[in-house]
């Protein structure tokens, strides 16, 4: 909605966090929004709401107060055990009627991305894609959205003054969750799918869940990556043993990729995903500016390389020169067992 | 099938260089290029009207140059397109430029399917594709790396997930927004060539496609940028370790240590 004063900005009230269920099971992005959305509605006075969408959740909404809500809003409907755009859109948008929240935070993943948008142009609500950072004006409520731009070159804050809700998406794994507080309590408020939302939607035939969880890059804390050096699939293997060492995920370049040697899931770069880990281990990655743009935002970037000469090499915080093969393997067998 | 493709230009990191002091890419003067998700966009499009026949039309907003974008797409199959092009459509965020391209395809009449790129290099918000979706209250499917089937009145997809994919039945007609993954697009043929130089390329302004001059450009953008800043610089000296393999692993894993890390 379109706000043209103060007065009509104070109809709404409350930080909501749409909660990322996935494989039946609420996702730790969700508890990370749930810590900011508490901050903002700290400065601002107000409540914390998290929106609970799919099929089977009511059980788990209880869990969801330790991470600071309030209330949550739960919508349990068999028609939502897979990812339906347009239910939850129109689910979602019924909610944003009624209740009126003054922001509504979800997580950057693929089911946000296509929700949100959605959801934005139905209920004429400002929309900033993944935020890095999120503030809020105590006097207007305001929010105050910063978020790379162009690969991460440039840093734009960006404010939504004249419309309500605002709406953000945060990467999973760029805010970190409060620890969970189980005296804390709330009430859950449960919301019904009417027939007239299932009408006309798509038809889901086939669900395909990949047992290989390190293909989550999203969610990676370490992310360890390999290029043409990787010679062939098996090659990934010694990358795949680390990564499950350390509780990380394995990614690629486009060349490795394009060799079909792993799944384009796993590209990091331009065409491929961009990410924003603790850590991530390039091993004979040259560093061409495609592959660079999709992991120059991690906090601390490692090289290992036979050429020390490689741009990725030149742009890492730890540049290794040596033989990728030796020294991961080397490095997994250095790590004590979790 | 009658489909629109949304195609936009962005500036290419294909020759950028690397700032030595902030380790960032130096972004003046470089040249615009189609933005690369929407090759597979285009080439989708061309193949489901090899497929299925029809008419592939691309649809681009931004400046007039843009039209080369739209002439690249037809060399290498589109049949013709459309710019958006003027004053008032500049500063739109995605809900604005969602809404004037809603309105063209409208215009353009009888689409069956809207296919876009996964997200735009510059902006990286993949917000337009279901943006579009909504103006027109059409349904979607984004992050599309196949399409398995496609008939007069409906097209199968597979989605892309985090924790693996789906395989959905859309009623035509819909948006979807494709990955890399979804092909491998074709390089212009000499008479594909020929071709994108002979076409006239349409610009359409805000009152050929009805546009209600309060939803687009600057004044049609719940959004403002207020405030554009440099990253945070990436630390400037990189510690070099080398020596035996051994000797790699112990230093990394120390520096691993340092920061808290294991
Ligand atoms: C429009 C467009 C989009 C693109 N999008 C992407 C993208 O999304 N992601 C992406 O990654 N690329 C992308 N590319 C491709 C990109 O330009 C590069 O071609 C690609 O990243 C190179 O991959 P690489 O670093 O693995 O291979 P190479 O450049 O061949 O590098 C291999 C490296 O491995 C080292 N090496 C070899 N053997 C060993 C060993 N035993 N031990 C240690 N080191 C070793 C070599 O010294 C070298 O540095 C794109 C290109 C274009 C034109
Ligand atoms: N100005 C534009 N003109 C035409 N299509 C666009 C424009 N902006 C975005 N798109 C389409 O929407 C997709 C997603 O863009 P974005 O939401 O900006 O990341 C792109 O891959 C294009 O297919």
């Amino acid at each position: 909605m379109r706000v043209n004063d103060d007065k009509q900005k104070n109809d709404y009230s409350n930080v909501w966090v749409i909660a990322e269920v996935l494989s039946g099971k609420i996702q730790p992005v969700t508890h990370e929004l749930a810590g900011t959305a508490r901050m903002l509605a700290d400065k601002r006075g107000s409540e914390v709401w998290i929106v609970l969408l799919g099929n089977n959740v009511s059980e788990q909404a209880g869990t969801l107060f330790a991470y600071g809500a309030d209330k949550v809003l739960v919508a349990d409907d068999g028609s939502m055990a897979n990812f339906n755009d347009e239910i939850e859109t129109r689910v979602l948008v019924r909610m944003i009627d009624k209740y009126k929240p003054e922001i509504v935070i979800c997580g950057a993943t693929t089911r946000g991305r296509a929700l949100i948008p959605r959801v934005a142009v139905v209920t004429d609500s400002g929309l900033t894609a993944d935020c890095t950072e999120l503030d809020i004006d105590p006097e207007n409520g305001d929010l105050l959205q910063t978020r790379p731009a162009f690969g991460g070159n440039i840093m734009a804050t960006i404010r939504c003054s004249d419309h309500r809700p605002q709406m953000s998406t945060v990467r999973p794994r760029v805010m970190k969750a409060p620890d969970p507080d189980p005296g804390r309590t709330g009430e859950i408020i449960t919301e019904n799918v009417t027939v007239s939302d299932k009408i006309d939607i798509k038809r889901i035939l086939e669900v395909f869940h990949s047992s290989e969880a390190a293909v989550n890059l999203a969610d990676a804390q370490i992310i360890i990556a390999g290029g043409r050096a990787m010679k062939g699939p098996e090659g990934f293997d010694i990358l795949r043993a680390f990564a499950a060492r350390v509780g990380g995920a394995v990614g690629a370049s486009r060349a490795a990729v394009d060799a079909g040697w792993i799944p384009y899931a796993h590209q990091v770069g331009q065409t491929g995903q961009t990410v924003q880990t603790k850590v991530y281990i390039a091993c004979g990655i040259s560093g061409q500016i495609q592959h660079l743009v999709g992991m120059q935002s991690c906090d601390l970037i490692i090289a290992i390389d036979k050429n020390p000469d490689t741009p990725m090499m030149q742009m890492a915080d730890i540049a290794v020169t040596g033989d990728l093969f030796e020294i991961v393997p080397a490095l997994t067998a250095a790590i004590p067992k979790l | 099938m009658k489909i629109v493709v949304c195609i936009k230009q962005v500036p290419a990191t294909n020759d950028a260089k690397i700032d030595p002091e902030t380790k960032r890419i130096i972004r003046e003067g470089l040249k615009a290029i189609l933005n690369p998700f929407d090759t597979y966009a285009v080439e989708e499009a061309v193949q489901l009207r090899e497929r299925f026949g029809g008419e592939v039309i691309v649809l681009s907003m931004g400046p007039e140059k843009a039209a080369l974008s739209i002439r690249e797409a037809v060399s290498v199959g589109a049949d013709r397109g459309v710019l958006l092009s003027d004053r008032a459509f500049g500063g739109s965020d995605t809900w604005a430029t969602s809404y004037a391209l809603a309105n063209a395809i409208r215009k353009i009449g009888d689409v069956d399917l809207v296919i876009c790129g996964k997200q735009a290099v510059d902006g990286d918000t993949a917000q337009v594709g279901p943006g579009i979706a909504a103006h027109l209250d059409w349904k979607q499917a984004t992050y599309v790396m196949a399409v398995e089937d496609a008939s007069d009145d409906s097209i199968v997809v597979k989605r892309m997930h985090e924790d693996g994919y789906d395989i959905c039945e859309l009623k035509l007609p819909a948006v979807v927004t494709v990955v890399k993954d979804i092909n491998t697009p074709r390089i212009p043929t000499l008479r594909g060539r020929l071709a994108s130089e002979k076409i006239e390329v349409p610009v359409w302004k805000p009152a050929d496609i009805g546009a209600d001059l309060s939803k687009i450009g600057l004044d049609g953008s719940p959004t403002r940028v207020v405030r554009t800043a440099p990253p945070p610089p990436r630390n400037t000296v990189t510690k070099k370790i080398s020596g035996t393999s051994a000797e790699c692993a112990d230093a990394l894993i120390k520096e691993l240590r340092l920061r808290s890390i294991l």
